[in-house]
């Protein structure tokens, strides 16, 4: 009982510690902090998708990359007060992409669906990396950062270390906060239900195909927004964001945290990002850290093997489950 | 386009159709059996690459040989690897085989990255193979692509008989349609299944060798194939091997037409022809029956 009624208190405390972590912070970690918190957006879009839904899919980061690209290519080149438009510009052209992709792949289940929004992200990573449409395989800059303001007056400018922080943070919030109060709602119940028994939902009366469409299009819209982060933070994007190895980590992620719950893709994202820094710096690990790839995989064969339900499954160590 | 050009044009569709054949029924079999979905089959073509790279020159001009002796090695691999690590993934969700499967990945690309480098390397067509028989007044085709489908045809139809005319084939298409069922005649479903992965590895890394001399070998070249070979299964419909012939066919087809009348765009057209079969039958061409 008292567990249900103070779950709204860690990931409040969690934001705030979040919030006031940059006055501590290198210039490092802090750009560190704000790229995981952009991947927890991500991860947290997917997460409706795979965790509440149960459609596990393999091709999630088309709408990262076609956010990501939607900012870089409708940016004024001066920048200016252009955030507030680009975003959900970003999600827009992301969740239409989304429309059709899942118009075509929730026909099917499984295992097949999984291999065809893995095909239909790669027809995307397709025409971003052989058509001229976008730069090619070499990708686009973005000079100038485009700044979120209201009327004349600039309240966040990406170009600041600082303020893009406070500019991810504010979306990972409002991500979370919104999937939250989705996954309470009627829609949400109904996607779980959707999850553990489809056949009896549709029995039940609900119209299950619109419902995994709309799960459908509202991952693929936050993961756009992710993208769109992203390409501000970095300034520069290249079709290796669509590729299918960024869908296979954003799933990672969110099995190393935990299915089913919303701060499992969080932990997943902090865990997995920390992990590859980890492996990949040559302090710590020494020669190993040019060969990150195989200690990164073999550690996660052993973390999926013996964690099955993720870090937030570490949870029933110390707490019996009732 | 005249008729020659589109002769040759043809005759490359076939052969790139075949080869996807090899890694696709391999595939397919195993999604079919073992309800596995396997992202490292990729990898399996990029090893048999490799071998050919590795082994050429102890066999000189005995390819033959090599290709023999290169599919016995890739099948003892597939052997080891199932039981070392597949036949754990059965149980599992699909998630966590994506997962792992795709930590594999992961794994022997560095693997590959240690032992052979990340150098783009070349490997020479035999001497008996090299040359290429004259089309018309200008064109001309290479033999080795030849000698490439007609191994393919060979294989396929080996396995078509192997599938369709043994007991062995029997309990392969009986696994294929209801596993449960075959488990409970008695018949012995760890050997059958690491069977067919080592099988399955064998034809990827042939379909490798194969390829190593018309393209070259390089780091990564297991992704894109693999991608290109999950459409083929969709296609055809999981766990048939006729169905993945016919895919194979029309992606080689789409593939290759594509490249040749929209450059730019060709990479798209594939997966226009995946789009098209969902909308029209989304369980695949062929989903029961072979």
């Amino acid at each position: 009982m008292a567990t249900q009624r103070l779950g709204w208190l860690v990931p409040t405390v969690a934001a705030l510690v979040l919030l006031c972590l940059p006055t501590v912070l290198s210039p490092y970690a802090q750009g560190l902090v704000a790229k995981i918190m952009v991947y927890a957006v991500f991860a947290l879009s997917l997460e409706l998708l795979v965790g509440t839904t149960g459609l596990v899919s393999l091709g999630h980061a088309a709408f990262l990359g076609i956010g990501a690209y939607v900012t870089v290519l409708a940016a004024p080149e001066s920048g200016g007060n252009a955030l507030i438009w680009l975003m959900p510009l970003a999600m827009l052209a992301a969740a239409a992409y989304a429309v059709a992709v899942g118009l075509l792949s929730l026909r099917t289940q499984g295992v097949y669906f999984i291999m065809v929004t893995l095909a239909f992200a790669q027809m995307a990573y397709f025409v971003f990396h052989d058509t001229k449409l976008a730069g090619g395989s070499d990708g686009l800059y973005l000079y100038v950062r485009p700044v979120l303001g209201l009327g004349t007056t600039t309240l966040l400018d990406p170009a600041e270390g600082r303020q893009l922080y406070l500019l991810v943070w504010a979306m990972l919030v409002a991500t979370y906060a919104l999937l939250a109060m989705l996954t309470r709602s009627r829609f949400g119940h109904a996607l779980a239900g959707i999850r553990v028994n489809e056949q009896r939902m549709r029995a039940a009366g609900y119209r299950t195909q619109h419902y995994k469409l709309a799960a459908f299009v509202i991952a693929g819209a936050l993961a756009g927004l992710a993208g769109c982060l992203l390409a501000v933070k970095d300034g520069v994007v290249n079709p290796e964001l669509l590729s299918w190895h960024e869908s296979g980590a954003v799933l990672l992620m969110l099995i190393l945290g935990g299915l089913g719950h919303l701060r499992g893709a969080v932990i997943g994202a902090v865990a997995f990002t920390l992990l590859k820094e980890f492996f990949a710096s040559e302090g710590l690990v020494g020669p190993l850290a040019a060969h990150w790839q195989l200690s990164l995989g073999l550690s996660i064969i052993v973390l999926v093997a013996a964690l099955p339900r993720g870090l937030m499954g570490l949870r029933s160590l110390w707490r019996p489950r009732g | 386009m005249d008729l020659a050009t589109f002769l040759v044009q043809c005759l490359n569709a076939v052969q790139y159709g075949l080869l996807l054949f090899l890694l696709a029924s391999g595939l397919t079999l195993i999604f079919g059996i073992m309800g596995v979905i396997n992202l490292a089959h990729g990898s399996f073509y990029m090893l048999g690459a490799y071998m050919a790279f590795g082994l050429a020159p102890f066999f000189g001009g005995n390819f033959i040989g090599m290709l023999v002796v290169g599919v016995l090695l890739a099948a003892a691999f597939g052997y080891v690897l199932e039981w070392l690590f597949f036949s754990y993934l059965y149980q599992r969700e699909h998630l966590q085989q994506v997962l792992m499967t795709y930590a594999l990945i992961l794994v022997f690309e560095e693997l590959r990255s240690l032992l052979a480098g990340n150098n783009v390397h070349g490997v020479q067509a035999p001497a008996w193979l090299a040359g290429s028989i004259a089309l018309g007044e200008l064109m001309s085709y290479p033999v080795y692509r030849l000698f490439a489908s007609a191994a393919c045809i060979v294989i396929a139809l080996g396995l078509y008989a192997l599938v369709n005319h043994t007991r062995l084939g029997m309990m392969v298409r009986a696994g294929a349609s209801n596993r449960d069922m075959v488990r409970g005649l008695g018949i012995n479903i760890k050997l059958l299944y690491r069977g067919v992965f080592a099988a399955g590895v064998a034809l990827a890394a042939l379909a490798g060798m194969i390829a190593a001399p018309m393209s070259s070998v390089y780091p990564g070249m297991g992704g894109s194939v693999l991608i290109i070979c999950f459409v083929v299964v969709v296609i055809g419909g999981i766990g048939s091997i006729t169905g993945a012939l016919i895919a194979s066919l029309l992606v080689g087809f789409v593939d290759t037409f594509g490249k040749v009348f929209f450059a730019e765009y060709s990479g798209v057209g594939v997966y226009l022809l995946m789009a098209v079969v969902l909308v029209w039958r989304p369980q695949g061409l062929m989903r029961r029956g072979y």
